[in-house]
Protein backbone atom coordinates (compact mmCIF):
# COMPACT_ATOMS: atom_id res chain seq x y z
CA UNK A 1 0.00 0.00 0.00
CA UNK A 2 1.51 3.20 -1.10
CA UNK A 3 1.78 6.41 1.48
CA UNK A 4 -1.11 8.14 -0.84
CA UNK A 5 -3.02 4.59 -0.65
CA UNK A 6 -2.88 4.89 2.98
CA UNK A 7 -3.70 8.42 3.32
CA UNK A 8 -6.99 8.55 1.75
CA UNK A 9 -8.12 4.95 2.41
CA UNK A 10 -7.65 3.57 6.57
CA UNK A 11 -5.66 6.38 7.75
CA UNK A 12 -8.39 9.24 6.81
CA UNK A 13 -10.99 6.59 8.13
CA UNK A 14 -9.15 6.13 11.20
CA UNK A 15 -8.63 9.71 11.79
CA UNK A 16 -12.18 10.74 11.53
CA UNK A 17 -13.70 8.00 13.77
CA UNK A 18 -10.37 9.36 16.40
CA UNK A 19 -12.16 13.04 15.69
CA UNK A 20 -15.78 12.09 15.70
CA UNK A 21 -15.30 10.41 19.17
CA UNK A 22 -13.20 13.08 20.73
CA UNK A 23 -15.93 15.64 19.57
CA UNK A 24 -19.05 13.73 20.38
CA UNK A 25 -17.44 12.65 23.90
CA UNK A 26 -16.06 16.23 24.52
CA UNK A 27 -19.43 17.84 23.65
CA UNK A 28 -21.67 15.97 25.56
CA UNK A 29 -19.04 15.38 28.70
CA UNK A 30 -19.29 19.37 28.75
CA UNK A 31 -23.34 19.87 28.46
CA UNK A 32 -24.44 16.82 30.98
CA UNK A 33 -21.80 18.05 33.36
CA UNK A 34 -24.45 19.64 36.08
CA UNK A 35 -24.56 23.63 36.32
CA UNK A 36 -23.57 25.50 39.04
CA UNK A 37 -26.96 26.35 41.17
CA UNK A 38 -27.18 30.13 41.79
CA UNK A 39 -29.24 30.75 44.24
CA UNK A 40 -29.61 34.85 43.56
CA UNK A 41 -32.29 36.12 42.47
CA UNK A 42 -31.89 36.75 38.55
CA UNK A 43 -31.94 40.48 37.35
CA UNK A 44 -32.41 40.02 33.79
CA UNK A 45 -32.52 37.08 31.63
CA UNK A 46 -29.46 35.79 30.48
CA UNK A 47 -30.68 34.81 27.47
CA UNK A 48 -30.07 38.05 25.28
CA UNK A 49 -26.71 38.35 26.91
CA UNK A 50 -25.75 35.45 26.40
CA UNK A 51 -26.20 36.13 22.40
CA UNK A 52 -25.06 39.65 22.80
CA UNK A 53 -21.74 37.73 24.54
CA UNK A 54 -21.26 35.37 21.06
CA UNK A 55 -21.68 38.39 18.81
CA UNK A 56 -19.68 41.31 20.98
CA UNK A 57 -16.91 39.23 21.60
CA UNK A 58 -15.85 38.68 18.05
CA UNK A 59 -13.84 42.57 18.33
CA UNK A 60 -12.67 43.73 21.36
CA UNK A 61 -13.74 46.77 23.45
CA UNK A 62 -11.93 49.93 22.03
CA UNK A 63 -9.38 50.28 24.57
CA UNK A 64 -8.22 47.20 24.05
CA UNK A 65 -7.80 47.36 20.17
CA UNK A 66 -3.76 48.76 20.04
CA UNK A 67 -2.77 46.66 22.79
CA UNK A 68 -3.84 43.10 21.17
CA UNK A 69 -3.76 44.69 17.33
CA UNK A 70 -1.50 41.66 16.72
CA UNK A 71 -3.46 39.25 17.52
CA UNK A 72 -6.11 40.81 15.90
CA UNK A 73 -4.47 40.96 12.51
CA UNK A 74 -2.89 37.80 12.75
CA UNK A 75 -5.99 36.25 14.18
CA UNK A 76 -8.41 37.19 11.78
CA UNK A 77 -6.13 36.64 8.50
CA UNK A 78 -5.11 33.14 9.88
CA UNK A 79 -9.44 32.11 10.69
CA UNK A 80 -10.31 33.88 7.37
CA UNK A 81 -7.36 32.21 5.34
CA UNK A 82 -8.16 28.62 6.97
CA UNK A 83 -12.02 29.13 6.09
CA UNK A 84 -11.32 30.13 2.27
CA UNK A 85 -8.55 27.59 2.13
CA UNK A 86 -10.66 24.65 3.42
CA UNK A 87 -14.01 25.74 2.18
CA UNK A 88 -13.71 27.27 -1.08
CA UNK A 89 -10.87 25.27 -2.70
CA UNK A 90 -12.67 22.84 -5.23
CA UNK A 91 -10.98 19.60 -4.72
CA UNK A 92 -12.09 20.60 -0.63
CA UNK A 93 -15.28 21.01 -1.57
CA UNK A 94 -15.51 17.74 -3.33
CA UNK A 95 -14.33 15.80 -0.42
CA UNK A 96 -16.92 17.26 2.08
CA UNK A 97 -19.55 17.18 -0.37
CA UNK A 98 -18.73 13.32 -0.33
CA UNK A 99 -18.33 12.97 3.04
CA UNK A 100 -21.00 14.81 4.45
CA UNK A 101 -23.40 13.53 1.02
CA UNK A 102 -23.81 17.19 0.17
CA UNK A 103 -24.25 18.82 -3.20
CA UNK A 104 -20.69 20.63 -4.03
CA UNK A 105 -20.65 24.65 -3.34
CA UNK A 106 -19.39 27.07 -5.59
CA UNK A 107 -15.62 27.18 -5.45
CA UNK A 108 -12.93 29.84 -5.41
CA UNK A 109 -9.91 30.66 -8.10
CA UNK A 110 -7.20 28.46 -7.53
CA UNK A 111 -4.74 32.03 -7.05
CA UNK A 112 -7.20 33.35 -4.67
CA UNK A 113 -6.96 30.06 -2.85
CA UNK A 114 -2.89 30.06 -2.88
CA UNK A 115 -3.01 33.93 -1.32
CA UNK A 116 -5.25 32.78 0.80
CA UNK A 117 -3.31 30.12 2.04
CA UNK A 118 0.19 31.99 2.12
CA UNK A 119 -1.42 34.65 4.29
CA UNK A 120 -2.47 31.69 6.41
CA UNK A 121 0.66 30.05 7.00
CA UNK A 122 2.67 33.93 7.29
CA UNK A 123 0.42 34.29 10.05
CA UNK A 124 0.60 30.85 11.84
CA UNK A 125 4.47 31.20 11.78
CA UNK A 126 4.04 34.86 13.32
CA UNK A 127 1.98 33.20 16.24
CA UNK A 128 4.47 30.86 16.35
CA UNK A 129 7.70 33.40 16.64
CA UNK A 130 5.91 36.29 18.73
CA UNK A 131 5.08 33.09 21.38
CA UNK A 132 8.86 32.23 21.23
CA UNK A 133 10.18 36.21 21.11
CA UNK A 134 7.37 37.57 23.37
CA UNK A 135 8.43 37.95 26.86
CA UNK A 136 4.89 37.75 28.36
CA UNK A 137 3.73 35.51 25.94
CA UNK A 138 6.88 33.05 25.90
CA UNK A 139 5.61 32.70 29.64
CA UNK A 140 2.36 31.38 29.25
CA UNK A 141 2.68 29.31 26.41
CA UNK A 142 2.56 25.60 27.12
CA UNK A 143 2.90 22.49 25.15
CA UNK A 144 -0.41 22.52 23.76
CA UNK A 145 0.01 26.10 22.23
CA UNK A 146 2.88 25.19 20.19
CA UNK A 147 1.77 22.43 19.03
CA UNK A 148 -1.35 23.43 18.05
CA UNK A 149 -0.03 26.08 16.10
CA UNK A 150 2.65 23.76 14.33
CA UNK A 151 -0.36 20.84 13.88
CA UNK A 152 -2.32 23.89 12.04
CA UNK A 153 0.60 24.90 9.95
CA UNK A 154 1.32 21.40 8.85
CA UNK A 155 -1.59 20.66 6.21
CA UNK A 156 -1.37 24.60 5.02
CA UNK A 157 1.95 24.11 4.11
CA UNK A 158 1.64 20.76 2.63
CA UNK A 159 -1.11 21.87 0.98
CA UNK A 160 0.88 24.50 -0.73
CA UNK A 161 3.69 22.92 -1.63
CA UNK A 162 1.26 20.02 -3.25
CA UNK A 163 -0.93 22.12 -4.58
CA UNK A 164 2.20 23.62 -7.03
CA UNK A 165 3.71 20.46 -7.53
CA UNK A 166 6.52 21.71 -6.13
CA UNK A 167 9.58 19.21 -7.54
CA UNK A 168 11.15 18.21 -3.99
CA UNK A 169 8.79 15.27 -4.18
CA UNK A 170 6.58 13.14 -6.53
CA UNK A 171 3.17 14.96 -6.29
CA UNK A 172 1.56 11.48 -5.06
CA UNK A 173 4.47 12.03 -1.95
CA UNK A 174 3.17 15.58 -1.30
CA UNK A 175 -0.42 14.79 -1.78
CA UNK A 176 0.09 11.96 0.97
CA UNK A 177 2.16 14.34 3.53
CA UNK A 178 -0.53 16.84 3.12
CA UNK A 179 -3.45 14.04 3.92
CA UNK A 180 -1.36 12.64 6.96
CA UNK A 181 -0.87 16.26 8.45
CA UNK A 182 -4.80 16.39 7.82
CA UNK A 183 -5.14 13.42 9.84
CA UNK A 184 -2.72 14.10 12.36
CA UNK A 185 -5.27 17.74 12.99
CA UNK A 186 -8.25 15.58 13.03
CA UNK A 187 -6.83 13.56 16.13
CA UNK A 188 -5.30 16.76 17.76
CA UNK A 189 -8.38 18.71 17.62
CA UNK A 190 -10.63 17.30 19.87
CA UNK A 191 -7.16 16.47 22.81
CA UNK A 192 -6.18 20.28 22.63
CA UNK A 193 -6.84 23.71 22.90
CA UNK A 194 -7.89 23.61 19.42
CA UNK A 195 -11.33 22.53 20.78
CA UNK A 196 -12.12 26.05 20.95
CA UNK A 197 -13.32 25.42 17.60
CA UNK A 198 -16.14 23.47 19.36
CA UNK A 199 -16.32 25.64 22.48
CA UNK A 200 -16.05 29.14 21.81
CA UNK A 201 -19.73 29.89 21.07
CA UNK A 202 -21.62 27.39 24.03
CA UNK A 203 -19.08 29.09 26.35
CA UNK A 204 -19.36 32.59 25.27
CA UNK A 205 -22.94 32.30 25.45
CA UNK A 206 -22.21 30.47 29.32
CA UNK A 207 -20.58 33.70 30.47
CA UNK A 208 -22.34 36.11 28.78
CA UNK A 209 -25.59 34.45 30.53
CA UNK A 210 -24.18 34.39 33.78
CA UNK A 211 -23.15 37.87 34.00
CA UNK A 212 -26.04 39.65 32.41
CA UNK A 213 -28.31 37.30 34.97
CA UNK A 214 -25.93 39.50 37.97
CA UNK A 215 -26.85 42.51 35.86
CA UNK A 216 -23.56 43.26 34.38
CA UNK A 217 -23.95 44.77 31.05
CA UNK A 218 -21.92 42.51 28.29
CA UNK B 1 23.12 -3.35 -13.02
CA UNK B 2 24.55 -0.84 -14.80
CA UNK B 3 24.13 0.73 -17.90
CA UNK B 4 27.09 -0.13 -19.34
CA UNK B 5 26.31 -4.25 -18.48
CA UNK B 6 23.06 -3.75 -19.79
CA UNK B 7 24.82 -2.14 -23.16
CA UNK B 8 26.97 -5.02 -23.58
CA UNK B 9 24.44 -6.92 -23.68
CA UNK B 10 21.75 -5.40 -25.62
CA UNK B 11 24.51 -4.98 -28.65
CA UNK B 12 25.18 -8.81 -28.31
CA UNK B 13 21.45 -9.51 -28.99
CA UNK B 14 22.05 -11.09 -32.34
CA UNK B 15 19.89 -12.84 -34.41
CA UNK B 16 20.91 -12.34 -38.07
CA UNK B 17 24.18 -10.80 -40.34
CA UNK B 18 22.19 -8.05 -41.29
CA UNK B 19 21.95 -5.22 -39.68
CA UNK B 20 18.99 -2.52 -39.15
CA UNK B 21 20.48 -0.19 -41.30
CA UNK B 22 21.12 -2.80 -44.09
CA UNK B 23 17.18 -4.35 -43.76
CA UNK B 24 16.12 -0.58 -44.39
CA UNK B 25 17.73 0.10 -47.25
CA UNK B 26 16.45 -3.45 -48.54
CA UNK B 27 12.99 -2.35 -48.11
CA UNK B 28 13.40 0.61 -49.64
CA UNK B 29 12.89 3.39 -46.42
CA UNK B 30 14.74 6.23 -47.74
CA UNK B 31 17.30 8.02 -45.44
CA UNK B 32 15.42 10.55 -44.58
CA UNK B 33 12.55 8.92 -43.67
CA UNK B 34 15.02 7.27 -41.63
CA UNK B 35 16.51 10.33 -40.23
CA UNK B 36 12.75 11.52 -39.99
CA UNK B 37 12.44 8.93 -37.42
CA UNK B 38 15.36 9.10 -35.43
CA UNK B 39 14.74 12.62 -34.72
CA UNK B 40 11.18 11.84 -33.71
CA UNK B 41 12.85 9.43 -31.34
CA UNK B 42 15.39 12.13 -29.57
CA UNK B 43 12.31 14.17 -29.37
CA UNK B 44 10.19 11.96 -27.67
CA UNK B 45 13.28 10.56 -25.30
CA UNK B 46 14.02 14.45 -24.35
CA UNK B 47 17.67 14.59 -26.31
CA UNK B 48 19.13 17.03 -28.09
CA UNK B 49 18.88 17.69 -31.30
CA UNK B 50 22.74 16.47 -31.75
CA UNK B 51 21.69 13.00 -30.42
CA UNK B 52 19.83 12.74 -33.78
CA UNK B 53 23.03 11.30 -35.48
CA UNK B 54 23.95 9.03 -33.00
CA UNK B 55 20.72 7.41 -32.70
CA UNK B 56 20.89 6.98 -36.42
CA UNK B 57 24.73 5.40 -36.17
CA UNK B 58 23.58 2.84 -33.40
CA UNK B 59 20.52 2.05 -35.08
CA UNK B 60 22.15 1.63 -38.75
CA UNK B 61 25.09 -0.81 -36.58
CA UNK B 62 22.37 -2.10 -34.65
CA UNK B 63 21.68 -6.04 -35.64
CA UNK B 64 18.22 -7.56 -35.54
CA UNK B 65 17.66 -8.65 -32.31
CA UNK B 66 15.62 -11.60 -31.10
CA UNK B 67 12.58 -10.73 -29.28
CA UNK B 68 10.28 -13.01 -27.45
CA UNK B 69 6.92 -12.25 -26.28
CA UNK B 70 4.95 -13.76 -24.47
CA UNK B 71 1.51 -13.07 -23.22
CA UNK B 72 0.14 -14.01 -20.19
CA UNK B 73 -2.82 -13.06 -18.38
CA UNK B 74 -4.39 -10.22 -20.65
CA UNK B 75 -6.55 -8.98 -22.96
CA UNK B 76 -4.51 -8.74 -25.99
CA UNK B 77 -4.95 -4.67 -26.10
CA UNK B 78 -1.60 -4.39 -25.81
CA UNK B 79 -0.96 -5.82 -28.77
CA UNK B 80 -3.91 -4.17 -30.53
CA UNK B 81 -2.62 -1.30 -29.64
CA UNK B 82 0.90 -1.99 -31.07
CA UNK B 83 -0.49 -3.19 -34.19
CA UNK B 84 -2.46 -0.14 -34.81
CA UNK B 85 0.76 1.86 -35.01
CA UNK B 86 1.95 -0.23 -38.00
CA UNK B 87 0.79 0.12 -41.79
CA UNK B 88 2.37 3.58 -42.88
CA UNK B 89 5.07 4.23 -39.84
CA UNK B 90 8.53 3.43 -40.06
CA UNK B 91 8.61 3.31 -36.05
CA UNK B 92 6.61 -0.03 -37.95
CA UNK B 93 9.25 -0.93 -40.21
CA UNK B 94 11.73 -0.65 -37.10
CA UNK B 95 9.40 -3.31 -35.20
CA UNK B 96 9.44 -5.40 -38.05
CA UNK B 97 12.81 -5.61 -38.25
CA UNK B 98 13.78 -7.14 -35.36
CA UNK B 99 13.17 -10.86 -35.10
CA UNK B 100 9.98 -11.82 -33.15
CA UNK B 101 10.59 -15.19 -32.93
CA UNK B 102 7.36 -15.77 -31.00
CA UNK B 103 4.19 -14.10 -30.29
CA UNK B 104 1.45 -16.10 -30.26
CA UNK B 105 -1.08 -13.34 -31.56
CA UNK B 106 1.26 -12.26 -34.58
CA UNK B 107 2.75 -15.54 -35.55
CA UNK B 108 1.60 -17.56 -38.00
CA UNK B 109 2.65 -20.64 -36.49
CA UNK B 110 0.41 -22.30 -33.67
CA UNK B 111 0.18 -25.53 -32.00
CA UNK B 112 3.29 -27.35 -31.10
CA UNK B 113 5.46 -25.57 -33.72
CA UNK B 114 4.82 -22.03 -32.29
CA UNK B 115 6.56 -23.68 -28.75
CA UNK B 116 9.39 -25.38 -30.89
CA UNK B 117 9.98 -21.63 -32.42
CA UNK B 118 10.04 -20.27 -28.76
CA UNK B 119 12.05 -23.30 -27.64
CA UNK B 120 14.85 -22.78 -30.82
CA UNK B 121 14.71 -19.18 -30.55
CA UNK B 122 15.59 -19.26 -26.69
CA UNK B 123 17.81 -22.04 -26.95
CA UNK B 124 19.67 -20.16 -30.19
CA UNK B 125 20.19 -17.02 -28.31
CA UNK B 126 20.64 -17.84 -24.73
CA UNK B 127 21.39 -15.11 -22.95
CA UNK B 128 21.11 -12.26 -25.34
CA UNK B 129 17.49 -12.53 -26.26
CA UNK B 130 14.83 -9.63 -25.14
CA UNK B 131 12.06 -10.85 -23.44
CA UNK B 132 9.03 -8.60 -23.71
CA UNK B 133 5.60 -10.07 -21.12
CA UNK B 134 2.53 -8.50 -21.54
CA UNK B 135 -0.53 -9.66 -19.06
CA UNK B 136 0.02 -10.58 -15.42
CA UNK B 137 1.19 -13.91 -13.60
CA UNK B 138 -1.56 -15.95 -12.04
CA UNK B 139 0.27 -17.49 -8.66
CA UNK B 140 -2.54 -18.93 -6.81
CA UNK B 141 -3.01 -22.95 -6.93
CA UNK B 142 0.35 -23.35 -8.59
CA UNK B 143 -0.56 -20.72 -11.54
CA UNK B 144 -3.17 -23.18 -12.93
CA UNK B 145 -5.46 -20.10 -13.64
CA UNK B 146 -3.72 -19.53 -17.12
CA UNK B 147 -0.88 -21.79 -19.37
CA UNK B 148 -0.34 -21.68 -23.20
CA UNK B 149 0.74 -24.98 -24.16
CA UNK B 150 -0.19 -26.78 -20.60
CA UNK B 151 2.88 -25.01 -19.37
CA UNK B 152 1.54 -22.56 -16.22
CA UNK B 153 2.57 -18.35 -17.05
CA UNK B 154 4.54 -19.04 -13.69
CA UNK B 155 6.81 -21.48 -15.14
CA UNK B 156 7.41 -20.32 -18.42
CA UNK B 157 8.48 -16.96 -17.37
CA UNK B 158 10.88 -18.18 -15.71
CA UNK B 159 12.46 -20.24 -18.30
CA UNK B 160 12.52 -17.53 -20.81
CA UNK B 161 13.34 -15.22 -18.39
CA UNK B 162 16.72 -17.49 -17.41
CA UNK B 163 18.06 -16.91 -20.69
CA UNK B 164 16.70 -13.03 -21.62
CA UNK B 165 19.03 -10.41 -21.74
CA UNK B 166 16.93 -7.87 -20.94
CA UNK B 167 12.87 -7.69 -19.97
CA UNK B 168 10.24 -5.20 -21.02
CA UNK B 169 7.15 -5.27 -19.48
CA UNK B 170 4.61 -3.86 -21.75
CA UNK B 171 1.05 -2.75 -20.33
CA UNK B 172 0.00 -2.70 -16.67
CA UNK B 173 -1.12 -5.95 -15.89
CA UNK B 174 2.89 -7.22 -16.83
CA UNK B 175 4.14 -3.84 -15.16
CA UNK B 176 2.05 -3.87 -11.81
CA UNK B 177 -0.28 -6.55 -12.06
CA UNK B 178 -3.12 -4.71 -13.75
CA UNK B 179 -6.71 -5.59 -13.91
CA UNK B 180 -6.06 -9.12 -13.15
CA UNK B 181 -4.96 -8.31 -9.59
CA UNK B 182 -7.68 -5.57 -8.89
CA UNK B 183 -9.52 -6.55 -5.88
CA UNK B 184 -10.06 -9.62 -4.79
CA UNK B 185 -7.81 -10.36 -7.00
CA UNK B 186 -9.06 -13.77 -7.75
CA UNK B 187 -6.24 -16.05 -9.46
CA UNK B 188 -3.47 -14.67 -7.12
CA UNK B 189 -2.22 -12.31 -10.14
CA UNK B 190 1.02 -10.54 -9.75
CA UNK B 191 3.43 -8.52 -11.88
CA UNK B 192 6.77 -9.66 -13.58
CA UNK B 193 8.97 -8.06 -11.15
CA UNK B 194 7.27 -9.45 -8.46
CA UNK B 195 8.61 -12.88 -9.67
CA UNK B 196 11.89 -12.03 -11.73
CA UNK B 197 14.76 -10.50 -9.37
CA UNK B 198 17.79 -10.81 -11.24
CA UNK B 199 17.54 -9.78 -14.59
CA UNK B 200 16.98 -5.84 -15.88
CA UNK B 201 12.82 -4.83 -16.02
CA UNK B 202 11.77 -2.20 -18.22
CA UNK B 203 8.43 -1.17 -17.04
CA UNK B 204 6.28 -0.11 -19.96
CA UNK B 205 2.56 0.67 -18.62
CA UNK B 206 -0.86 1.79 -19.79
CA UNK B 207 -4.07 -0.13 -20.98
CA UNK B 208 -2.77 -0.20 -23.59
CA UNK B 209 0.78 1.63 -23.47
CA UNK B 210 1.09 4.02 -26.61
CA UNK B 211 1.80 2.37 -29.65
CA UNK B 212 4.89 4.80 -29.94
CA UNK B 213 6.56 4.52 -26.55
CA UNK B 214 6.55 0.57 -26.55
CA UNK B 215 8.68 1.13 -29.93
CA UNK B 216 10.16 3.58 -28.53
CA UNK B 217 11.54 2.15 -25.48
CA UNK B 218 12.56 -1.04 -27.92
CA UNK B 219 14.27 1.85 -30.02
CA UNK B 220 16.65 3.23 -26.67
CA UNK B 221 17.31 -0.23 -25.55
CA UNK B 222 18.95 -1.14 -29.30
CA UNK B 223 21.01 2.21 -29.38
CA UNK B 224 21.73 3.10 -25.64
CA UNK B 225 20.99 0.11 -23.67
CA UNK B 226 19.24 0.25 -20.61
CA UNK B 227 16.55 3.60 -20.00
CA UNK B 228 16.51 5.59 -17.16
CA UNK B 229 13.88 4.42 -15.11
CA UNK B 230 11.64 6.25 -12.60
CA UNK B 231 11.37 4.29 -8.69
CA UNK B 232 8.37 2.73 -10.11
CA UNK B 233 10.95 1.14 -13.63
CA UNK B 234 9.45 3.03 -16.28
CA UNK B 235 11.46 5.38 -18.44
CA UNK B 236 11.48 8.83 -17.42
CA UNK B 237 11.66 9.63 -21.32
CA UNK B 238 8.55 8.65 -21.34
CA UNK B 239 7.11 8.96 -17.61
CA UNK B 240 8.72 11.48 -16.70
CA UNK B 241 5.94 14.41 -17.40
CA UNK B 242 2.81 14.48 -15.10
CA UNK B 243 -0.53 14.61 -17.33
CA UNK B 244 -2.19 17.20 -14.95
CA UNK B 245 1.07 19.42 -15.88
CA UNK B 246 1.11 18.68 -19.71
CA UNK B 247 -2.52 19.36 -19.00
CA UNK B 248 -4.51 21.99 -22.25
CA UNK B 249 -7.41 22.34 -19.54
CA UNK B 250 -4.75 23.08 -16.54
CA UNK B 251 -5.43 26.77 -17.02
CA UNK B 252 -9.23 26.16 -16.65
CA UNK B 253 -8.26 23.80 -13.12
CA UNK B 254 -6.50 27.10 -12.09
CA UNK B 255 -9.47 29.37 -12.66
CA UNK B 256 -11.77 27.24 -11.39
CA UNK B 257 -13.53 26.63 -14.47
CA UNK B 258 -14.89 22.46 -13.95
CA UNK B 259 -17.47 20.32 -16.08
CA UNK B 260 -19.83 18.84 -13.64
CA UNK B 261 -21.46 16.26 -16.10
CA UNK B 262 -20.44 15.00 -19.00
CA UNK B 263 -22.60 16.89 -21.29
CA UNK B 264 -23.01 20.71 -19.56
CA UNK B 265 -21.54 23.87 -20.86
CA UNK B 266 -18.76 23.45 -18.98
CA UNK B 267 -17.91 20.39 -20.86
CA UNK B 268 -19.25 21.90 -23.97
CA UNK B 269 -16.35 24.73 -23.20
CA UNK B 270 -13.49 22.43 -22.66
CA UNK B 271 -13.07 23.17 -18.89
CA UNK B 272 -11.28 20.89 -16.57
CA UNK B 273 -12.28 17.47 -16.11
CA UNK B 274 -11.00 16.88 -12.18
CA UNK B 275 -14.65 16.88 -10.85
CA UNK B 276 -15.67 14.28 -13.56
CA UNK B 277 -12.82 11.92 -12.13
CA UNK B 278 -9.80 12.97 -13.97
CA UNK B 279 -6.93 11.34 -12.46
CA UNK B 280 -4.32 13.45 -14.60
CA UNK B 281 -2.34 14.76 -11.25
CA UNK B 282 -1.05 11.33 -10.25
CA UNK B 283 -0.81 9.98 -13.34
CA UNK B 284 2.88 10.08 -15.02
CA UNK B 285 2.29 8.98 -19.06
CA UNK B 286 3.27 10.60 -22.40
CA UNK B 287 -0.31 10.86 -23.33
CA UNK B 288 -0.55 14.45 -22.98
CA UNK B 289 2.20 14.75 -25.04
CA UNK B 290 3.04 12.36 -28.05
CA UNK B 291 -1.08 11.33 -27.90
CA UNK B 292 -2.98 8.58 -29.35
CA UNK B 293 -4.00 7.42 -32.70
CA UNK B 294 -1.04 9.19 -34.61
CA UNK B 295 -0.86 12.47 -32.67
CA UNK B 296 -4.50 12.99 -32.73
CA UNK B 297 -5.94 13.42 -29.57
CA UNK B 298 -5.74 11.53 -25.79
CA UNK B 299 -8.89 10.83 -23.56
CA UNK B 300 -8.85 14.37 -21.75
CA UNK B 301 -8.85 16.00 -25.52
CA UNK B 302 -11.76 13.54 -26.42
CA UNK B 303 -13.89 14.81 -23.13
CA UNK B 304 -13.37 11.75 -20.87
CA UNK B 305 -10.90 12.40 -17.50
CA UNK B 306 -7.25 10.22 -17.15
CA UNK B 307 -7.78 6.57 -15.61
CA UNK B 308 -4.79 6.80 -14.97
CA UNK B 309 -4.07 3.82 -16.25
CA UNK B 310 -0.23 4.11 -16.49
CA UNK B 311 -0.15 3.70 -12.31
CA UNK B 312 -0.01 0.89 -10.11
CA UNK B 313 -3.39 -0.38 -8.81
CA UNK B 314 -5.40 2.42 -10.76
CA UNK B 315 -8.28 0.15 -10.83
CA UNK B 316 -8.68 0.10 -7.32
CA UNK B 317 -8.39 3.75 -6.83
CA UNK B 318 -11.85 3.98 -5.45
CA UNK B 319 -13.89 4.56 -9.63
CA UNK B 320 -12.72 6.31 -12.82
CA UNK B 321 -15.62 8.72 -12.06
CA UNK B 322 -14.98 9.89 -8.24
CA UNK B 323 -12.75 13.15 -7.91
CA UNK B 324 -9.49 12.14 -6.86
CA UNK B 325 -9.85 14.35 -3.42
CA UNK B 326 -13.08 12.15 -2.88
CA UNK B 327 -12.20 9.62 0.19
CA UNK B 328 -11.84 6.02 -0.21
CA UNK B 329 -12.89 5.52 3.43
CA UNK B 330 -14.43 2.12 4.61
CA UNK B 331 -18.35 1.98 5.44
CA UNK B 332 -20.18 4.24 7.44
CA UNK B 333 -21.10 2.17 10.27
CA UNK B 334 -17.65 3.04 11.55
CA UNK B 335 -18.11 6.48 11.72
CA UNK B 336 -21.74 5.56 13.52
CA UNK B 337 -19.93 3.14 16.19
CA UNK B 338 -17.30 6.52 16.81
CA UNK B 339 -20.19 8.60 17.01
CA UNK B 340 -21.84 6.33 19.88
CA UNK B 341 -18.71 5.55 21.34
CA UNK B 342 -17.89 9.13 21.92
CA UNK B 343 -21.26 9.68 23.21
CA UNK B 344 -21.19 6.77 25.73
CA UNK B 345 -18.18 8.32 26.97
CA UNK B 346 -18.85 11.67 27.41
CA UNK B 347 -22.28 11.02 28.58
CA UNK B 348 -20.77 8.66 30.86
CA UNK B 349 -18.06 11.01 32.41
CA UNK B 350 -20.23 13.92 32.80
CA UNK B 351 -22.84 11.63 35.33
CA UNK B 352 -19.35 10.21 36.98
CA UNK B 353 -18.92 14.03 37.46
CA UNK B 354 -22.27 15.16 38.67
CA UNK B 355 -21.60 12.37 41.33
CA UNK B 356 -18.84 13.87 42.53
CA UNK B 357 -20.28 17.20 42.89
CA UNK B 358 -23.62 15.85 44.41
CA UNK B 359 -21.67 15.69 47.97
CA UNK B 360 -20.00 19.31 48.06
CA UNK B 361 -23.29 21.14 46.50
CA UNK B 362 -25.02 19.43 49.05
CA UNK B 363 -22.63 20.62 51.96
CA UNK B 364 -22.80 24.28 50.31
CA UNK B 365 -26.45 23.61 50.62
CA UNK B 366 -26.41 23.05 54.10
CA UNK B 367 -24.10 25.38 55.43
CA UNK B 368 -25.99 28.08 53.49
CA UNK B 369 -29.25 26.77 55.28
CA UNK B 370 -27.61 26.77 58.44
CA UNK B 371 -26.10 30.12 57.83
CA UNK B 372 -29.91 31.67 57.14
CA UNK B 373 -31.18 29.75 60.14
CA UNK B 374 -28.44 31.43 62.82
CA UNK B 375 -29.57 34.92 61.38
CA UNK B 376 -33.10 34.45 62.12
Amino acid sequence: MSLLDFARGPGMHWALIILLVGIVWRVLGTLFLAAEKDYSAARQSGVWPGIRAILRRFWPHSEFVKPTLFHLVAGYTLHIGLFVVIFLFAPHILWFADLLGLPAWANLPNNLIMLAGALTAASLVAFVLRRMTHPVMRRISGFDDYASNIVTLLPVVTGLLAFAHTPIAPYQTLLGLHLLSVELLFVWIPLSKLAHALFFIPSRFQLGAALGRRGVKV
Amino acid sequence: MSNDDINGKSTATVSTDMTLGEQMRARGVSRRSFLKYCAAMASMMALSPSMVPRIAAALEKARKPSVIWLSFQECTGCTESLTRSHTPTVEGLIFDSISLDYHHTLQAASGFGAEEAREEAMKAHYGKYLLVVDGSIPMKDDGVYSTIAGITNLAMLKEAAAGAAAIVSVGTCAAYGGLPMANPNPTGAVAVSDIIKDKPIINVPGCPPIPVVITGVLAHFLTFGLPELDDLGRPTAFYGQNIHDRCYRRPFYERGQFAETFDDEGAKKGWCLYKLGCKGPVTYNACATTKWNQGTSFPIESGHGCIGCSEPKFWDQGGFYRALSEGKLGTVEGLAAAAGIGAAIGIGSALLGRSGQAGPQAEIKAKLDKDLEAQK
